[in-house]
């Protein structure tokens, strides 16, 4: 197969790259320096694209790739693939579903904590000498807080799950209500963010989700309300987040992910209340590992003509 | 801290007499002070009053309970506090004026111990009272010896204290401060994508220490798919984690180990330099005990030459003071003892507190009285 061209759109990890220039003929689509002429000399070469969560295969790349027959995203999110596009030309789409979905609900609680037991600004505390001038501040309890979870697919149920270990009530918004949910569905996400005290992001993002944290649902998650992101930036109207948290309107933040990564909002490094991390959902070794193996078994499943192991498209 | 209660500037004013001739006075002197209200009341039946406490109910409270300051609360009414800070006497002069030793209870904090010496010159004390869940301040043996009951913070702190270790062992697991970190010194922009951490999933977790600070956060590991055992002074006939009798062999079988006992002479650094090797270069200990069940200078060498893979640690040997190799350290999350600090908890300690003093004075059986297991 390895005259296979594989075009990898960026940098994702190391192993999965490694892989590939064993198994294919691999293109490095951020090493080009010029990515017109590049194409026109490539583009009948290649066969599949491996994206990510920062560069996958938009329309304008696609329309570029006339050979092009498999899109395998190292991500499970898929906002970053013209899914329209690939269906409209036949072109098969894998994801990376349920092995990151464990860590991605791990890192939601962890930011729960990390937030509300001022977990992060405590470590400061501690590491700038100041302990040994005074007690830190009282933090607030997350063990029976109400926890609104919008999206209730495998990441958000698994964050559900977690969180009911520790007596959290547990309420939800998504597309539509879910049968036999013992969860509380709340039909708007201003009704969710009015009724629960800490409000997680765990949706996809789509043209109808971007921006779903907006003023709006700040406002009525209000002064002692905390907002956990591990969705994609985009969910959040960032400006508007910022001055909530800056002017006090917004009790807490603990974000993944952010509109114009790796660029985050610098107002937000001198604020203690919230916890700032640089997209790290699914990035334990195990698990970008098992991401990795699916790329790699998605491909030589469609190249030897065998069923893909995790179709989107 | 001026959270003086007014009861205390009634007493301050009145004469430093012991109490039983307060008692023989008429019922007129200082009835506010009691509880009774028909020692208060002018027309009862004429007939003795209750055989309940009618003097002031007396507390040695050795320090101010930051726990009622922190919440802006002030000290219960019904009670005299005896402060060892406001008398101008020594402390050992202190404890033996007449007051003092009229005392029936004493309530203590964490760090402030109540030593036999202390029991044996106060002979009226029957209650020894902590804001803490940790009792290693207090001479137990004393205690059980002179009959004096002990209470303690009982489950007030164990949700508290459990969600911490839970929030300290995804921190260093999954590098939360140390990647927060890096995202404010704008490392993210600068040099790229940072390093991986560790799957929850899968972990073996060895809890040490199965009270209800260990059941809580057992409960809450199961969640994140961590497989739990545990090790414990003896097998618990209800629970259905495997037991380790050794706390090494618990270590060699476990990729976390999550100290959750109490202080005593047996687990004084009972997590020395062979349990943390048997734990090894990928292991990680959590810490929301007390500093000394852990050899803390072993530990940190282990860190630091590699042997350890990481630590959470809300408690240290010497607080505040935490050793200076640790600051260097990316796998290492340093808390400041704040376990049990939340809102919520403080509240709910101090309702306890007054409740077991409202029970003990009124001969009502304890709120959360530590039972010998």
């Amino acid at each position: 197969m390895d005259s296979i061209g594989v075009l990898m759109a960026c940098p994702m990890n190391a192993y999965l790259e490694q892989e590939l220039e064993k198994r294919f003929r691999l293109f490095r689509f951020w090493q080009v320096p010029q990515k017109p002429q590049f194409l026109k000399e490539h583009a009948a070469s290649i066969r599949a694209v491996v994206g990510s969560s920062v560069a996958g295969a938009d329309a304008e790349l696609i329309e570029a790739l006339p050979r092009l027959e498999i899109v395998s995203s190292f991500s499970v999110g898929l906002d970053k693939i013209d899914l329209g596009k690939c269906r409209e030309k036949g072109i098969r789409v894998t994801n990376t579903p349920d092995v990151l979905t464990e860590d991605v609900a791990d890192l939601a609680i962890g930011l729960c904590l990390a937030v509300l037991r001022r977990i992060c600004a405590s470590d400061k505390y501690v590491r700038s000498g100041k302990w040994k001038k005074g007690d830190f501040r009282l933090t607030t309890k997350f063990t029976g807080k109400t926890v609104g979870i919008i999206g209730l697919g495998r990441i958000g149920t698994a964050i559900a799950k977690r969180a009911e270990a520790f007596n959290c009530p547990i309420s939800y918004n998504s597309r539509t209500e879910k049968p036999d949910c013992k969860y509380k569905y709340y039909p708007s996400v201003v009704e969710l963010a009015s009724n629960c005290h800490i409000l997680i992001v765990a949706c996809p993002l789509t043209p109808e989700t971007r921006h779903i944290i907006n003023r709006e649902v700040i406002d009525a998650l209000g002064p002692k309300g905390v907002l956990i992101n591990i969705g994609r930036g985009p969910h959040v109207d960032e400006p508007e987040l910022v001055s909530a948290l800056v002017e006090g309107r917004l009790g807490g933040a603990g974000l993944d992910v952010y509109e114009h990564e790796p660029e985050v909002p610098e107002e937000l490094f001198g604020l203690e209340n919230v916890v700032l991390l640089p997209h790290v959902g699914s990035g334990t070794v195990e698990t970008r590992n098992a991401m990795a193996d699916l790329v790699l078994g998605n491909l030589e499943a469609h190249f030897t003509n065998k069923p893909l192991l995790t179709p989107v498209v | 801290m001026t959270v003086g209660h007014h009861m205390d500037d009634v007493d301050s004013s009145t004469s430093l007499s012991p109490f039983p001739k307060q008692q023989q006075q008429n019922s007129s002197l200082s009835t506010t002070q009691f509880d009774s209200p028909m020692a208060a009341d002018p027309e009862s039946s004429g007939g003795p009053p209750p055989l309940r406490r009618r003097a002031p109910r007396c507390v040695l409270l050795l320090r101010h309970p930051p726990h009622f300051t922190l919440i802006d609360r002030p000290l219960p009414d019904g009670f005299r506090f005896l402060k060892p800070w406001e008398s101008p006497l020594p402390f050992d002069d202190f404890l033996a004026s007449d007051d003092v030793r009229s005392a029936e209870a004493i309530l203590t904090s964490q760090g402030v111990p109540v030593t036999a010496d202390m029991l044996r010159r106060l002979p009226a004390v029957r209650l020894v009272l902590t804001t803490s869940a940790g009792l290693n301040h207090i001479d137990l043996a004393e205690c059980r010896r002179r009959g004096v009951a002990v209470a303690g913070a009982g489950e007030v702190y164990s949700e508290e204290v459990a969600d911490l270790a839970i929030g300290l062992l995804i921190d260093v697991l999954r590098k939360v401060s140390a990647g927060d970190r890096y995202v404010r010194r704008g490392s993210w922009s600068s040099e790229g994508e940072f390093a991986l951490g560790s799957k929850l999933g899968g972990k073996r977790a060895g809890v040490v220490g199965l009270g209800r600070i260990g059941l809580e956060v057992a409960k809450r590991l199961e969640a994140f798919g961590c497989t739990v055992s545990y090790n414990s002074r003896k097998k618990k006939p209800y629970v259905l984690y495997p037991f380790y009798s050794d706390v090494r062999e618990l270590a060699t079988n476990c990729d976390v180990l999550v100290i959750c006992c109490g202080l005593n002479e047996q687990t004084h650094h009972m997590i020395n330099r062979e349990v943390l090797l048997a734990l090894g270069k990928e292991g990680v200990i959590v810490n929301i005990g007390r500093g000394s069940i852990i050899d803390e200078k072993e530990m940190v060498q282990l860190l630091v030459q590699g042997e350890l893979g990481g630590a959470g640690l809300d408690v240290f040997e010497n607080e505040p003071k935490v050793p200076e190799e640790l600051l260097a350290l990316d796998n290492v999350v340093l808390s400041p003892h704040t376990a049990v600090f939340t809102t919520e908890s403080l509240s709910e300690l101090c309702d306890l507190v007054v409740g077991n003093l409202e029970a003990f004075f009124s001969d009502k059986p304890l709120l959360s009285p530590v039972l010998d297991e």
